[in-house]
C-alpha cells in the first residue's frame, strides 16, 4: 500500500455536518484517521409526499455506532482506494451511503452490525485490538483471508461473507456516482439517437446488420416525418 | 361533490379506462374517470424520473415497497399496499400488483405490443382445451389497425399467420448482444425478428415526441414517445369538458335499481376519508381484471344477491397469468468491449415469437422469448459480484483494490439474458373471491385468491429452460447459475408475477358459463361493460395491453351505438 493513503488517513473527522470527532486515545493506531466526502442530506427525484417522508426520516435517523461507521470507512477504503485519478470510495460518499441502504432495509442490518463484531472479534484474537486500532499492514492481513469467497475455512465464512457485502456495497455505491460513471466510461442517460452499432464495432466482433433487417429499421434521417402507410401496412414516408 | 348524472362512470385510467376515455369522451359524451391513486404526470419536474442519474436518489435506484421495480420506476403502487390487503386459499402463492396512479400500469409496462392471432382466438379447436372466444381475429383485426396508427407500435411485418402484420413504425437496428442472440438463434433454427413495442421510433402526429433513446420507458417518457394511458389517451380529453377525473377515488361498488340495472357508483375519497356517490347512465369497469371483478363480488343487491354479473358464479373464475421462465450467460466474446451509448429504446430491439405451432410437445400453448442485456446505466445492484465471471475465465474471484476497478469494465455488458412469457390455460378452478373475514381500510371486502398451475405449464417451463440453454449457449454464452428442476417446477413464475393476470370476468354468448357477452357487456346487467383483461377467454402467449386497448375501443364504439339506439 502507498505511502499517500498512510498520510491520508490522519485527520479524523466523522461527516463533517454532524460536527462530531472522534478522539483517538492512546491505544489507537495512527491509521484510525479517515475522512470522507459527506452526501447530500436531501435528495429531489420525483417522490410522492409519502415516499418524501420515508427518506426524510431514513436520512434523520442515526443508524452505525461511530466505531461502526469508522470500520465501514476502512474497509470501503481496502476495497477501492482514493489513491486514483478518479477517487476512490472515500471520495464517493460510500460510509454514508452504506449507512442509507442498512436504515433503508432491514435486511442488511443484523448482517452488518454482527460482520463488523466478528471482524472485530478476529482482531482481537490475532493482533489484540479492535479492527479499527490495529495498524493497516495487520488490517490488510486480516482482508487477505476473508476477501475471496472462493475459500473454503468454516471458520472465516462469517468474515468472508461480510467482506463480499461490503465490497457490493462500495462497488456500488461507488459506481452509481460521478465518479463512477467517469471511471466506468459509462455514455448513456441522455437524448441520443441510436442509429445501430458503430462500424468499427461491429468490425472488431466481426459482425454486420444483414441489408433485409436494416430495410425495417429508422432511417434516421426520415424520423420527424409523419408516419403514413399504404392500405398493406408499408411505411410510405 | 356536485350531484350530477353522467352517461358513464370509467373506473380505472389503466389501458382499458384510457381508450375508453378517450373514444367516450371524444364521441361527446360526459364522462366520470375514476382513479383510486393520484394524479401522474412524467413531465412534471416534481415526478420525473426519467433522466436522471442514480445518485441523485440516497438509495441509488433499489426498490422500495412502493416501487417494487426500483425507485425510477414510474409505477406507483406495488405487490404490497399499505390498507390493502389480500389473502391466500392454502398454498396458493399469487403475486399482485395494482397500479395507484394516473395511467396505472401503463406508466411502466414493457411496451411489448403483440397481436393475438387468429389461432389464439380459437385455440379449443386446436388441443381441444380451454374455451374459444366468441369473436376470432376477423372482429378486432380492424381496432388493432386503428390502435397501430392511434397509439404507435414498432415491429415489422413478417406474414406470420399466428404474430399477424400490421402497420409498424420503422424498428430500432440490433444492438451488439441482441447481434450475438440472432446468430446464435440461427445456428439453432429458431426465428428472430424486430420486436413489436409501442414506442414511437418516427413521428406519429404532433402532439407526441419522437423517441431519444434513453431506454427508460419504464420511468415514463415526458415527451410521450411511447404509451401510457395518461399521456397517450387521457390528456387529450381532459381539456375538452367532457371528463371530469376523480383521483384518489376508490370505487366500492357499482349501485343499481329495482331493475337490477347500475345507477352509478360508490366511492371512498382517499383524502377526506369520506364516501360519495355518482350517478351515471352506465359503468365501465377497468381497474384491473381482479379489481374489476372485486368491484363486481362486492356490489351485491337484491338483484344481484351473488354480486353484480355474477349469476353464473363465474366472476372471479379463470384467473390466468402469463407463465414465465428466465436464464442468463456471460458472453466472453463481450468482455472488454468498446463503450459507446447502448441505451437504445427501454428494453429489447428483437425477439423471437413463437415457432414451435404444430409440433408434438409435452404441453400444448406456446411462449415467446425477450432478449436482455447491454451496456445499461448503472444504478443500485450494479458492481455485486463484480467479478464472478474470473471463475470461468480461471482467475480469483473477490479481492479488493484497484483491479476491481478493471475487472468491472472487462466484464461490463458482457451479460445476455432470455426471459419466456408464454400461455397458460385458463382453470375455473383458479379465481379470485370475497374473503369471507378481512377488509381493507375503507371496510371494503378483500380478495382471496386459489391458484395452481397445471402440469401443462410446468411441462411448458421445462421446454423454456432446454430452449434457453440451448440459445444462449449457441450465442457463444457461459450459463450462469443451476437450472431450476422439477423440484422448482423448473423455474416457472409465481401467478400474477408475470402481470398478465386476466380471464376473471370471460366473455361468451352462454351466460350460464361466461360473465360478458363478445362486448365486455355484463349478461347481468346491460349498462354495465368491463374494459380491461377480465374479459379475456385466454391470454395467448402475448402480453396482453395491446388486446385490450383493442377490445376496449371495439367496446366503446357499441356503448355508442347502444347509447344512440336508447338501448343505455
Amino acid at each position: 500500500m502507498s505511502m499517500n493513503r498512510r498520510e491520508y488517513l490522519k485527520s479524523l473527522f466523522l461527516a463533517p455536518l454532524s460536527g462530531s470527532i472522534i478522539t483517538s486515545s492512546g491505544k489507537l493506531s495512527a491509521a484510525t484517521n479517515i475522512n470522507w466526502t459527506p452526501l447530500p442530506k436531501s435528495f429531489s427525484y420525483g417522490r410522492t409526499e409519502a415516499e418524501k417522508q420515508t427518506d426524510a426520516e431514513l436520512l434523520a435517523e442515526n443508524y452505525f455506532r461511530e466505531n461502526e461507521l469508522l470500520t465501514i470507512a476502512i474497509l470501503c477504503d481496502i476495497i477501492l482506494p482514493n489513491d486514483h485519478p478518479n477517487g476512490g470510495a472515500l471520495d464517493a460518499g460510500l460510509p454514508d451511503f452504506v449507512e442509507f441502504m442498512v436504515k433503508d432495509r432491514d435486511q442488511y442490518k443484523l448482517p452488518v452490525r454482527g460482520g463488523i463484531a466478528w471482524l472485530d472479534s478476529y482482531a482481537i484474537e490475532i493482533f489484540g485490538g479492535n479492527f479499527i486500532n490495529i495498524t493497516e499492514d495487520q488490517r490488510l492481513s486480516i482482508c487477505d483471508e476473508i476477501a475471496y469467497p472462493g475459500v473454503e475455512n468454516s471458520t472465516l465464512q462469517p468474515g468472508i461473507s461480510f467482506f463480499s457485502l461490503m465490497r457490493n456495497f462500495t462497488m456500488t455505491g461507488y459506481y452509481t456516482t460521478e465518479q463512477g460513471f467517469k471511471d466506468l466510461g459509462y455514455m448513456g442517460n441522455t437524448p441520443n439517437v441510436w442509429d445501430g452499432v458503430p462500424e468499427y464495432v461491429l468490425q472488431k466482433h466481426g459482425m454486420e446488420y444483414n441489408a433485409e433487417w436494416i430495410s425495417k429499421c429508422v432511417d434516421q434521417s426520415r424520423k420527424e416525418i409523419i408516419a403514413e402507410w399504404d392500405d398493406d401496412g408499408n411505411l410510405t414516408t | 361533490m356536485p350531484q350530477q348524472e353522467y352517461d358513464v362512470i370509467i373506473v380505472g385510467s389503466g389501458a382499458g379506462g384510457g381508450m375508453a376515455t378517450h373514444q367516450l369522451a371524444n364521441a361527446g359524451l360526459r364522462v366520470a374517470l375514476m382513479e383510486a391513486g393520484d394524479y401522474y404526470d412524467p413531465a412534471d419536474e416534481e415526478q420525473r424520473t426519467q433522466l436522471r442519474y442514480p445518485w441523485e436518489s440516497p438509495r441509488r435506484g433499489a426498490s422500495t415497497l412502493r416501487r417494487p421495480f426500483g425507485d425510477y420506476n414510474s409505477c406507483i403502487g406495488g405487490w404490497n399496499l399499505d390498507g390493502e390487503p389480500y389473502t391466500m386459499k392454502g398454498n396458493t402463492d399469487f403475486m399482485w400488483w395494482r397500479g395507484r396512479m394516473l395511467g396505472g400500469r401503463t406508466n411502466h409496462w414493457g411496451r411489448i405490443a403483440l397481436r393475438f392471432g387468429p389461432i389464439d382466438f380459437k385455440h379449443r379447436d386446436i388441443d381441444g382445451l380451454g374455451d374459444n372466444w366468441p369473436i376470432g381475429y376477423d372482429d378486432i383485426k380492424p381496432y388493432y389497425d386503428k390502435l397501430d396508427k392511434l397509439v404507435g407500435v414498432y415491429g415489422s411485418n413478417e406474414g406470420l399467420y399466428n404474430d399477424p402484420d400490421g402497420f409498424f413504425l420503422p424498428a430500432p437496428k440490433p444492438r451488439l448482444h441482441e447481434l450475438y442472440y440472432i446468430e446464435g438463434a440461427k445456428k439453432s433454427g429458431v426465428p428472430v425478428y424486430p420486436a413489436r413495442k409501442s414506442i414511437i421510433t418516427k413521428r406519429i402526429n404532433n402532439d407526441r415526441g419522437v423517441c431519444f433513446y434513453c431506454g427508460q420507458c419504464s420511468r415514463a417518457c415526458g415527451i410521450h414517445a411511447d404509451f401510457s394511458s395518461s399521456t397517450v389517451l387521457i390528456y387529450p380529453v381532459l381539456q375538452g369538458g367532457q371528463v371530469d377525473l376523480y383521483t384518489n377515488s376508490m370505487v366500492r361498488e357499482v349501485t343499481t335499481d329495482a331493475e337490477g340495472l347500475a345507477t352509478g357508483v360508490s366511492y371512498v375519497n382517499k383524502e377526506e376519508n369520506q364516501e360519495y356517490q355518482l350517478k351515471s347512465r352506465s359503468v365501465v369497469l377497468a381497474a384491473s381484471a381482479c379489481s374489476s371483478a372485486r368491484i363486481l363480488l362486492n356490489s351485491k343487491s337484491a338483484q344481484h344477491e351473488n354480486g353484480l354479473g355474477n349469476n353464473s358464479d363465474y366472476v372471479g373464475r379463470y384467473l390466468h397469468d402469463s407463465t414465465g421462465a428466465s436464464r442468463a450467460a456471460f458472453l466472453p466474446d463481450l468482455m472488454d468491449r468498446d463503450i459507446y451509448n447502448e441505451d437504445g429504446v427501454g428494453g429489447m430491439h428483437v425477439y423471437t415469437p413463437w415457432w414451435l405451432q404444430g409440433e408434438k410437445l409435452e404441453f400444448t400453448r406456446g411462449y415467446h422469448l425477450e432478449i436482455g442485456g447491454g451496456m445499461s446505466m448503472p444504478s443500485y445492484g450494479f458492481g455485486f459480484a463484480v467479478n464472478q465471471y474470473n471463475e470461468f475465465l480461471g482467475k480469483q474471484v473477490g479481492g479488493y483494490g484497484n483491479q476491481l476497478r478493471d475487472d468491472i469494465r472487462k466484464f461490463y455488458g458482457s451479460r445476455l439474458s432470455i426471459a419466456c412469457r408464454g400461455e397458460s390455460i385458463a382453470q375455473y378452478h383458479n379465481r379470485c373471491e370475497l374473503d369471507p373475514t378481512v377488509v381493507d381500510e375503507w371496510g371494503i371486502p378483500v380478495l382471496r385468491f386459489d391458484y395452481h398451475w397445471t402440469e401443462n405449464e410446468i411441462n411448458q417451463a421445462k421446454h423454456m429452460q432446454d430452449t434457453m440453454e440451448e440459445l444462449l449457449t449457441a450465442s457463444g454464452g457461459v450459463l450462469l447459475g443451476d437450472k431450476p428442476g422439477a423440484d422448482q417446477d423448473y423455474g416457472l413464475t409465481k401467478p400474477g408475477e408475470i402481470i398478465h393476470e386476466v380471464g376473471t370476468t370471460r366473455m361468451g354468448t352462454d351466460p350460464a358459463s361466461s360473465v360478458t357477452n363478445a362486448f365486455g357487456q355484463l349478461h347481468d346487467a346491460k349498462n354495465v361493460f368491463i374494459a380491461d383483461g377480465g374479459p379475456f377467454v385466454s391470454q395467448a402467449d402475448k402480453n396482453p395491453t395491446w388486446t385490450i386497448l383493442a377490445l376496449a375501443w371495439r367496446q366503446s364504439e357499441y356503448i355508442i351505438e347502444q347509447m344512440m339506439q336508447r338501448n343505455l
